[in-house]
């Protein structure tokens, strides 16, 4: 590391700022990139999942709802695009590496919704994993990136509030939608366990390191579970693994996630990996001409 | 209310709902984030107006909004041709927003004279809201206008504003059958 | 085009930088950030700025220490102690003299 790069780690690690037009090492605006388009790109694949039952909803509420939770993750995305931009690599790249499988999207946009119960599980445990990350974001030492992250912080928080009421009202109806709910939870115990990433050590972390993350992978998984088994617990609602427990130390306990199974669907290999990059594909196909009409830019 | 007020309101929120139903299948696939941003504003917007509309003829009726949007057979919908028609085409989209939004200006206009105060206001409040839908459709209007797609989008879907509203086309019952499907799952009265 | 979105939140506040939009003339700028920063009523009013409209200002020098047009030019700590310990000695010499005349 050269003097310069030493003084700028010494700067972030101690809090300082960083903004689009101040210098950075080449190996903070690479890793910054990469971490920052990967969480737009999650965004926009995440919508996928969703949209579906947008169509579906069986009340005029709930439409509008869940309309406006994936209205909101394209508007993110559109935010987090436009951060990376400014970093220097174009949206239309971004989405070029997206589709072409380069670039990567977490893990939990890889899986099928089968029916309305994975509606509320995804809205309430699925957003609450992400904004425990978020939250930790909000210090990240890139200041473009930390101000979007607020935005997206308050936006958010209806969504875990729409997820919980989805899920609230099925475990108060009938038999068959209980068994949604449980049913749902089941299916999607196992991404939800792996989403904050394999326990890498926080001074091991190049995200950490710079400061662009501050908080260690397994303490945002502890984070979420602390947060949010007692309120699976006190529905009635169980969770898929036996050996879930919290320690007299007040750690979390439980069986040690697939982390192969995280490898092999982040890296394009998921049950609806390559359908929903499919999607996305004829989706931006058969809108290109419009782009070349209204961005004048390279569709 | 009349028969024929609440005849005329359920045409306009039928035609609300499945147009918006439709206009909310852009989201997450329009042509720029921005656009599918404020697309599916209106197309919520366009959700909240029939619902509003379901609302007043459910009161008269002692049933529900909810009941009057999904509960009904397809064939009792009384929605326009040209809003039932799953268009996934950029500029046909555009060229039915278009269409639709100066047709139902002057429908509108109609409503807000009506000797019912509760239907005038509320035909006032949506007439507002649309005046966003309004000047959106307009910078589509002059951004596409010439492209030979739109022309041809336009001349193709403009007879549709006369079709009638008792006969409908498939697309109105494929549209019906998603659109149902999980409140149909649970007895009548569930709680979603 | 970019186009740079200054968002209000409530009439009395100032207006802050809050993120932007990529349009390709005023009228989709309007609505796209009318939708982006204002869906929900959360703003009571935008500017937005084409980006190349934007002049950035941030190098500023002081090499000269100009600190007499700053608060921190002005150390009273040690005058007003002196002040103060000389206005209590001269009060108590007086009421010394007071008491002996």
């Amino acid at each position: 590391m050269t003097e310069r790069e030493q003084a700028f780690l010494e700067y972030v690690q101690s809090g300082g700022q960083v903004e689009a037009s101040d210098w950075m090492p080449d190996d903070y605006r690479a890793k910054l990139v990469k971490f920052i388009e990967m969480h737009g790109n999650s965004e926009l694949m995440g919508v996928l999942p969703e949209r579906e039952w947008i169509l579906r909803a069986p009340t005029l509420q709930r439409k509008l709802a869940l309309t406006a939770k994936v209205q909101d993750e394209v508007g993110h995305s559109q935010l987090i695009y436009r951060v990376v931009e400014d970093l220097g690599k174009p949206r239309e790249q971004c989405l070029d590496d997206l589709i072409s499988g380069k670039a990567k999207f977490h893990n939990v946009f890889h899986y099928p919704t089968k029916t309305w119960g994975d509606v509320g599980v995804i809205a309430w445990l699925v957003d609450a994993a992400a904004i425990i990350s978020q939250k930790a974001l909000l210090k990240c030492s890139y200041s473009p990136y930390a101000r979007i992250m607020k935005k997206i912080c308050w936006e958010e928080s209806f969504h875990i509030l729409h997820g919980r009421d989805v899920v609230l009202t099925m475990m108060n109806g009938t038999d068959e939608q209980r068994e949604l709910v449980q049913e749902a939870l089941n299916r999607w115990w196992g991404p939800l366990m792996q989403f904050h990433g394999n326990p890498i050590p926080k001074d091991e972390d190049p995200m950490y390191i710079w400061r662009i993350k501050s908080q260690g992978n397994e303490e945002a998984r502890q984070q979420f579970l602390d947060g949010y088994v007692p309120q699976i617990w006190e529905l009635g609602l169980t969770v898929p693994d036996p050996k879930l427990r919290k320690s007299d130390d007040g750690v979390w306990e439980y069986t040690e996630p697939d982390w192969d199974e995280l490898r092999s669907v982040v890296t394009g290999h998921g049950p609806k990996s390559q359908d929903r990059l499919d999607l996305r594909r004829r989706a931006r196909e058969n809108t290109s001409w419009v782009r070349s009409i209204v961005l004048a830019r390279a569709a | 209310m009349e028969e024929e007020v609440q005849k005329t309101l359920l045409e306009i929120a039928d035609d609300e709902l499945i147009l918006g139903w439709r206009d909310s299948e852009w989201t997450g696939i329009a042509p720029v984030l921005e656009e599918d941003v404020a697309f599916s504003s209106i197309a919520q917007n366009e959700i909240g107006h029939a619902r509003a509309l379901y609302e007043l003829v459910a009161r008269e009726r002692g049933t529900t909004a909810d009941a009057l949007a999904f509960d009904r057979a397809p064939d009792e919908y009384r929605n326009s041709r040209l809003v039932e028609l799953r268009l996934l085409d950029w500029e046909k989209t555009i060229a039915r927003h278009w269409l639709y939004e100066q047709a139902d200006a002057e429908r509108l206009e109609r409503l807000k004279q009506s000797g019912d105060a509760e239907v005038a206001g509320l035909a006032a409040k949506i007439d507002r809201e649309e005046a966003y839908h309004r000047m959106h459709a307009k910078m589509w209007f002059d951004r596409l206008e010439g492209q030979p797609r739109f022309t041809a989008a336009l001349e193709e879907l403009r007879p549709l504003l006369d079709e009638g509203r008792e006969e409908h086309t498939p697309e109105l019952g494929e549209l019906w059958e998603e659109m149902t499907m999980v409140r149909r799952s649970q007895p009548a009265g569930t709680k979603w | 085009m970019i186009y740079e979105v200054f968002r209000q939140e409530r009439k009395g506040q100032p207006l802050q930088h809050a993120g932007s939009v990529e349009a390709p003339d005023r009228a989709f700028a309007d609505v796209y950030a009318r939708e982006q920063y204002g869906r929900r009523g959360e703003s009571t009013s935008l500017w937005i700025v084409p980006r190349d409209a934007v002049i950035e200002i941030d190098d500023f020098v002081d090499e000269l220490n100009r600190n007499y047009h700053r608060v921190d030019g002005y150390s009273l700590k040690e005058k007003l102690k002196e002040a103060r310990e000389r206005a209590a000695s001269a009060k108590s010499a007086d009421a010394f003299s007071a008491g002996k005349g």
